[in-house]
């Protein structure tokens, strides 16, 4: 299998690759998450760092997306999700904003070329978020991936964009609640109609009585499904900024100290050897909330 | 043994090359093993800096900025919660610190129903709601503690749903309403207060349990809370409290910007 970038392995590329099958054997006797989430925490830290010109930290951290990805996906992660923009970080600056949508144009236009790591691991590309918030040229570009790669199947990749939790979850209440107010007025429809005796209706034996929006009903209108096993955050910060807050009830929350430019195969592993660790403890709450 | 990628990890069969399989399993435990000896050796290391720093003997920790911990949240796994006693020592930790503002949190509620033996040991407390309807939540002399489980949280959600929903309803049928509905973060907000759900969101959330993992704390309220994950109870020490709390006094937070 050829790299991401197209280029031919070295023979350092090649033992690299071997010794990480190897951790692999080892790792997958165990369970392997099936999502992991990321939130890229760091880009511009890096770049202030190594003293990069503006946006290169968010460069650097593209291609560290992409190695974690590879790895995630070689390791058998079916889902991945990423967290690449915020409601919020529209308030930074305007350049700021526009040079991340453009990188992320860059970047999905770049994604559907071939030898690029989506074909080379069947990846459906999924944008999930307020995508009316977008730009035009980016939403169009999304849309344009997401309809090339609707047939793979192997794995996921999760973008978040124009993303918050709380956004999220009004959004579930707002699609839950059109979904109930249809079953309303059919049965008002159908209420009304028999009481006028009209033929051309057919009497229900058993009419359920109406209950309302269900817990169900929010979580199937969650733009992310399945839920997260892990979330890593890079830079060592501690909170979710508003992040899969609602999927994270039994997920492994993981904040090394790396900024995401330098998160790395060690970081990945060390996330699912703490899932192994936690796994039985994590599926009995989850049983418990079902 | 093929390692495709996207394959899911092809575990070895084990009727297919038994050698293979047993070699790799005990590989893993030992991989595992030596994981649990360096998490022992981490604790040990913890524990004896959280008793240099109960002890006074870190100056670092001498004093805390406690203002900066407005609304402060524990967590605490449920199979632990029924350690009462360690749980009342913890809240006397953080009652003798000067929280104001307090959260008690395990999925099953075992907290909520030891609510009565838990408050009557601490000297100074008052449960959240009776602040709340008192108007003396500004009130900084005694602290309020609030309890809450798994049901406060997706399905305290579901009911401020419904709440909106039928407000849609209501105003769908006038024909006063939008056609689609369509609800902002605040009328969410207000939804919440309206059906009993004031509690603010936790500045700090404290995590007592083996897994750094918030445990299904309402989603609602977590949107920039600080995560700490502090052990199991029964290894909690004070000074790992003021450690954390100290570690907090010192994040700023950009929110997004």
């Amino acid at each position: 299998m050829e790299l991401y970038n197209g280029e031919r392995p070295s023979v350092f590329r090649l033992l690299e690759k071997y010794m990480r099958k190897g951790l692999y054997s080892i790792l997958t006797q165990g369970p392997i998450p099936t999502h992991i989430a990321f939130i890229l925490d760091g880009n511009r830290r890096f770049a202030k760092k190594h003293k990069l010109p503006e946006g290169g930290g968010h460069k650097a951290g593209f291609l560290a997306l992409l190695n974690v990805l590879t790895y995630c996906y070689e390791l058998g992660v079916k889902y991945a999700t990423i967290y690449a923009f915020s409601i919020d970080n529209f308030r930074r600056k305007p350049h700021e904003v526009q040079y991340v949508m453009d990188l992320m144009l860059e970047k999905i236009e770049g994604m559907i070329m071939e030898e690029s790591i989506i074909n080379a691991y069947d990846i459906c590309v999924r944008f999930v978020g307020n995508l009316k918030l977008l730009s035009e040229p980016v939403k169009t570009a999304a849309d344009k991936i997401m309809r090339a790669t609707a047939n793979n199947s192997k794995c996921v990749l999760l973008i978040a964009v124009c993303y918050t939790s709380t956004d999220e979850i009004v959004h579930a209440v707002e699609e839950s609640s059109e979904l109930n107010s249809n079953e309303v007025c059919n049965n008002q429809e159908l209420e009304e109609a028999n009481a006028t005796g009209s033929s051309t209706v057919i009497q229900t034996e058993n009419m359920e009585s109406y209950s309302g929006i269900k817990l169900v009903d929010l979580e199937k209108n969650t733009y992310i499904n399945p839920y997260p096993d892990v979330l890593i955050r890079t830079s060592g910060e501690t909170r979710l900024s508003n992040y899969l807050l609602w999927q994270t009830t039994n997920c492994i929350l993981y904040s090394p100290y790396a900024l995401w430019p330098e998160i790395g195969l060690r970081h990945v592993v060390w996330s699912v050897i703490n899932f192994q660790r936690h796994y039985s403890y994590l599926e009995k709450h989850k049983e418990y909330l079902k | 043994m093929d390692l495709k990628p996207g394959a899911g990890g092809q575990r070895v069969n084990r009727f297919v090359d038994p050698i293979s399989y047993h070699f790799l399993q005990f590989l893993w435990r030992t991989l595992h093993l030596l994981v649990s000896l360096w998490y022992l050796q981490v604790s040990m290391v913890q524990m004896i800096e959280g008793f240099l720093i109960s002890s006074g003997l870190v100056k670092r920790y001498g004093a805390l900025d406690i203002d900066k911990v407005r609304y402060l949240a524990i967590v605490v796994d449920s199979e632990e919660a029924y350690q009462i006693s360690k749980v009342i020592q913890l809240l006397k930790w953080v009652e003798d610190m000067g929280v104001k503002h307090l959260c008690l949190y395990d999925s099953k509620g075992v907290l909520k129903t030891n609510k009565k033996t838990i408050m009557e040991s601490l000297n100074n407390a008052m449960p959240f709601e009776e602040a709340v309807e008192k108007d003396v939540l500004l009130d900084q002399k005694q602290m309020t503690v609030e309890f809450a489980s798994s049901s406060d949280g997706k399905e305290a959600i579901t009911r401020a749903a419904n709440v909106l929903f039928m407000k849609y309803l209501k105003y769908a049928k006038t024909g006063v309403g939008k056609e689609e509905p369509c609800f902002t973060e605040d009328q969410m907000d207000e939804a919440l207060k309206a059906i009993g759900y004031k509690g603010p969101e936790p500045d700090l959330l404290l995590i007592y349990g083996p897994v750094r993992c918030h445990l299904g704390f309402s989603p609602w309220r977590l949107r920039y809370t600080e995560m700490v994950h502090m052990g199991p109870l029964r290894y909690m020490n004070l000074g790992s409290l003021k450690k954390a709390i100290h570690r907090f006094t010192t994040v700023q937070q950009n929110y997004g910007t």
